[in-house]
C-alpha cells in the first residue's frame, strides 16, 4: 500500500529484516538512539546504531538476588525482560551540573548551566516503564515546581514501546496494573513475532509522529490472523507471571503498621545498600554536591542520585532521623506503596522486579507485604473466634 | 498550578550588611540583594536556602519584618558544617539566597482572636516575622502572649526588643530557662509550663508553636488539657532538605514534604505522624 495514506488506527507489520530501516529513520531525524545492549553479563540501557547492538538471542533468567544471562533458542532482539538500568537515566540524570561559581573581587558569581537537551529516541520499552515514566511526571512535572531537565527531555523523546512476551519470575506488573501490554505514552508498541520460517513485528502506532517514521519503512497492513497471534504473546506473559502482589488497601495496611515486627525481621537482612532505590525505575531523590576546585577559586554545584537507605539522607543537627535500618527499609517501602498515593495520587511501583533481583540478600517487597497481610488475616480471624 | 521562576535551584546573589551577634552560638545577618533594590516578599514561617560559596546551603526561616522589603533578616545558630561557617561571615560578604519557600503561619486566621506563641530556642526566629505582623496590625489580634523557653538565660535572643513589644503594643512575653545562676530571677522550667489559661480563650484562639519537636509535643498536651483543639494549634517541622521544591526527597515525613506542605502544619494534619518514631 501507499505508505503516505496509511491510517492511523490500524496495525502493520514490519519484518525483522527491516528493523534495521527503523533504527535509521529514527536516526536520520536526528534521534540519539538508546536501546537494550549486552554488557558485562547483563542487559543495559546504552547506545545503539545498528540492529546487531540489540541483544539478538539473549534472554535474562530472574529470581531473588539473581540474573543470569542466557542463550534462547530463536534469534528475538527483545526476548527479555528488565535489567538494572531503566530509561530514568536517561530523562533524570544520575549526575548533573546545575551551576558554576566563581570567586571575584566582590564575592563570587553565579554562572548558570544552560543544559544541552539530548533528543532520544528509546528502543524497547516496557508497558512498567511506560508507567514508571509516567510516575516521574506526576513528580517533576506536574508541580507545583517543574524540573526542566526532566521536563525538556522528556518532551522530545521518541517511544518504540515492546509488547512482553514473556514474563521474568520476578515480575509482578499484572498486579500492579502496568502491563504487560503497552497502552499509552508510546510513538510505536511493537510486539515480537518469531516463527520457524518468518520474524517479524506487529506494530500499533501511538502519534503523528510515529507515523511519520513509519512511512519510511517498507510494512503491510497486519492481517487478523497475525494482530490475534500478537495478541496471544501478551496474554501468554500475563500468564507466566512470576509474582503477584495484594494490593487492595495497600496504603492503610502498611500505615497501619508502622510497628509491625516484620520490619525488625527485614532489617536483619538489609544491608542499607540502596541497589533497591538505584535500580527503581520511579525512584527520584538526589543530593546535592559542591565540587570545589583545589584553589577554592571555583565550584560547581553538582545534583546526584540518592537513597534513602543512607545515614546521610535524613541527617539533621546532631544526628540522623532514622537511625536503624528497620526505619530506612520501612520508609522506602511504606513511601513506594502507600505515601506516594497521598503525594502523586499513584503507587510508586510499577511491579518491575528489579529491586527483588538486584536485592543481595534477596528481599522480596512481594514477600514482606504478604506476611504483613498475613497478619491481618490473622487478626480478622482472632476476632471473628 | 505550576510556579514559573528562572530556575529555582539558582541563588540570588546577596550581600551581608549587618551582622549582629545575639548569643555564644547564634547571630543575625541583615541582607541586601546585589542585583536589585528589593528583597522579595515573603509571609511569615517561611524560609530561604542559604548558600555559602564552596561549603554548601541550608534551609533558613526568615525573621525579618514582613512588611520590609528593603533587606533581609536570618538569625541562624552555630550547629554544623554551613552555619559554622556562616557564623563566620562578614560585612560585605557575598551570600546566595533561594526562596521564600514553604507554608506560611496563620496570620490570616487568628485575626479576632488571641494569639498564644510558644517558642524553644531558636524556635523564636521563625516566630518574630508573626511578632512583627502582628505589631502592625495590632487592633486585629485579641490578647497576644508570647512565652518563651532557652536553655539558659545566655541563650535568650531578640530581649531587646521585649520591652518595646510588651510597654507599646500590649504583647505579654514571659521567658523561661533550663539551667540557671543565682542572677536569674525569671521562671525555671519548660516552656510548656507557662501555659495558662488565664492567657487565651480556647475557643477564640490560634496557637503557634517552634522549637525542639519534644517541646512542641508537651506544649501540644498542656494546650489540649486546656480544651484548645488541634485544629487549632500551629507547629513548624524541620528536615534534611537539599533541593526546597519537592524534588530532592529528603525531607519526607511520612507523606508529607516539609518543603512544599510545611515547614507551618496545622497539628491535625500531622498528629499521626508525630507519634511515630523513625518517620
Amino acid at each position: 500500500m501507499n505508505p503516505s495514506t496509511l491510517p492511523n488506527n490500524k496495525q502493520i507489520i514490519i519484518e525483522r529484516q527491516n528493523f534495521q530501516r527503523l533504527l535509521d529513520v529514527l536516526k536520520n531525524q536526528g534521534y540519539q538512539l538508546r536501546g537494550p545492549t549486552v554488557r558485562e553479563g547483563a542487559i543495559v540501557y546504552d547506545e545503539i546504531n545498528l540492529v546487531k547492538d540489540l541483544p539478538e538471542g539473549w534472554t535474562d533468567v530472574q529470581d531473588k538476588a539473581s540474573y543470569r544471562l542466557q542463550k534462547r533458542d530463536d534469534k528475538a532482539l527483545f526476548g527479555y525482560v528488565v535489567g538494572p538500568h531503566s530509561w530514568k537515566k536517561f530523562l533524570h540524570p544520575p549526575v548533573l551540573k546545575l551551576w558554576e561559581a566563581k570567586r571575584c573581587e566582590d564575592g563570587f558569581e553565579i554562572k548558570e548551566k544552560v543544559a544541552f537537551t539530548p533528543q532520544y529516541a528509546f528502543i524497547g520499552v516496557r508497558s512498567c516503564e511506560l508507567h514508571a515514566i509516567a510516575i516521574q511526571d506526576k513528580v517533576f512535572i506536574e508541580g507545583p515546581y517543574v524540573d526542566t531537565t526532566y521536563k525538556n527531555r522528556r518532551e522530545k523523546i521518541f517511544v518504540v514501546a515492546i509488547n512482553c512476551g514473556e514474563a521474568g519470575e520476578t515480575c509482578f506488573c499484572t498486579s500492579m496494573n502496568t502491563g504487560p501490554q503497552v497502552s499509552f505514552g508510546f510513538d510505536l508498541a511493537l510486539t515480537e513475532v518469531i516463527q520457524p520460517d518468518r520474524h517479524y513485528f506487529v506494530v500499533m502506532i501511538g502519534s503523528a509522529k510515529g507515523h511519520d517514521v513509519i512511512k519510511e519503512i517498507p510494512h503491510t497492513k497486519a492481517s487478523n490472523q497475525e494482530i490475534s497471534i500478537a495478541q496471544s504473546k501478551v496474554e501468554q506473559a500475563r500468564e507466566e507471571m512470576g509474582r503477584t502482589m495484594d494490593t487492595s488497601d495497600i496504603k492503610n495496611l502498611l500505615y497501619r503498621n508502622h510497628d509491625h515486627t516484620q520490619w525488625d525481621k527485614v532489617a536483619e537482612r538489609c544491608l542499607s545498600c540502596g541497589n533497591c532505590t538505584m535500580v527503581c525505575p520511579t525512584c527520584f531523590c538526589t543530593t546535592v554536591e559542591d565540587v570545589t576546585d583545589l584553589t577554592g577559586e571555583e565550584t560547581t554545584r553538582v545534583r546526584k542520585w540518592d537513597s534513602c537507605f543512607t545515614m546521610d539522607f535524613s541527617y539533621l543537627h546532631g544526628g540522623s532521623v532514622r537511625t536503624s535500618v528497620k526505619s530506612r527499609y520501612r520508609q522506602w517501602m511504606t513511601h513506594k506503596l502507600a505515601t506516594w498515593i497521598d503525594q502523586f495520587d499513584t503507587s510508586g511501583c510499577v511491579g518491575c522486579g528489579r529491586c527483588i533481583s538486584w536485592c543481595p540478600v534477596g528481599i522480596d517487597i512481594t514477600e514482606e507485604v504478604a506476611i504483613i497481610q498475613e497478619d491481618k488475616a490473622k487478626e480478622k480471624n482472632d476476632e471473628n473466634a | 498550578m505550576s510556579i514559573q521562576i528562572s530556575d529555582p535551584m539558582l541563588p540570588e546573589l546577596y550581600k551581608v550588611t549587618k551582622i549582629q551577634e545575639n548569643t555564644h552560638d547564634t547571630f543575625t545577618l541583615e541582607m541586601v540583594p546585589k542585583n536589585k533594590t528589593k528583597i522579595f516578599s515573603f509571609l511569615p514561617g517561611q524560609f530561604n536556602m542559604i548558600y555559602l560559596f564552596g561549603v554548601g546551603e541550608v534551609p533558613i526561616s526568615i525573621s525579618g519584618d514582613p512588611s520590609s522589603t528593603d533587606f533581609l533578616v536570618h538569625t541562624i545558630r552555630a550547629v554544623g558544617t554551613v552555619t559554622d561557617a556562616m557564623s563566620k561571615i562578614k560585612e560585605g560578604q557575598t551570600v546566595g539566597i533561594r526562596g521564600p519557600f514553604g507554608s506560611h503561619w496563620p496570620i490570616e486566621k487568628a485575626m479576632g482572636k488571641d494569639v498564644l506563641l510558644i517558642a524553644g530556642g531558636i524556635g523564636l526566629a521563625p516566630l518574630r516575622p508573626v511578632v512583627y505582623y502582628i505589631l502592625a496590625h495590632r487592633s486585629k489580634y485579641r490578647k497576644v502572649v508570647l512565652l518563651y523557653g532557652t536553655r539558659s538565660p545566655d541563650d535568650i535572643i531578640y530581649e531587646e526588643e521585649y520591652q518595646n513589644w510588651q510597654e507599646n503594643f500590649d504583647i505579654t512575653v514571659e521567658t523561661t530557662v533550663d539551667n540557671t545562676d543565682s542572677e536569674w530571677q525569671g521562671h525555671v522550667g519548660i516552656v510548656s509550663a507557662l501555659i495558662s489559661k488565664k492567657d487565651f480563650s480556647p475557643t477564640n484562639m490560634v496557637a503557634i508553636i517552634c522549637g525542639p519537636e519534644i517541646m512542641m509535643h508537651f506544649s501540644v498536651q498542656e494546650l489540649v488539657r486546656r480544651e484548645v483543639t488541634w485544629n487549632d494549634i500551629y507547629i513548624s517541622m524541620e528536615r534534611n532538605m537539599k533541593c526546597a521544591i519537592g524534588f530532592c526527597g529528603h525531607c519526607q515525613y511520612g507523606a508529607k514534604f516539609i518543603c512544599k506542605d510545611g515547614p507551618v502544619f496545622c497539628y491535625s494534619s500531622i498528629q499521626e505522624t508525630l507519634k511515630r518514631r523513625e518517620i
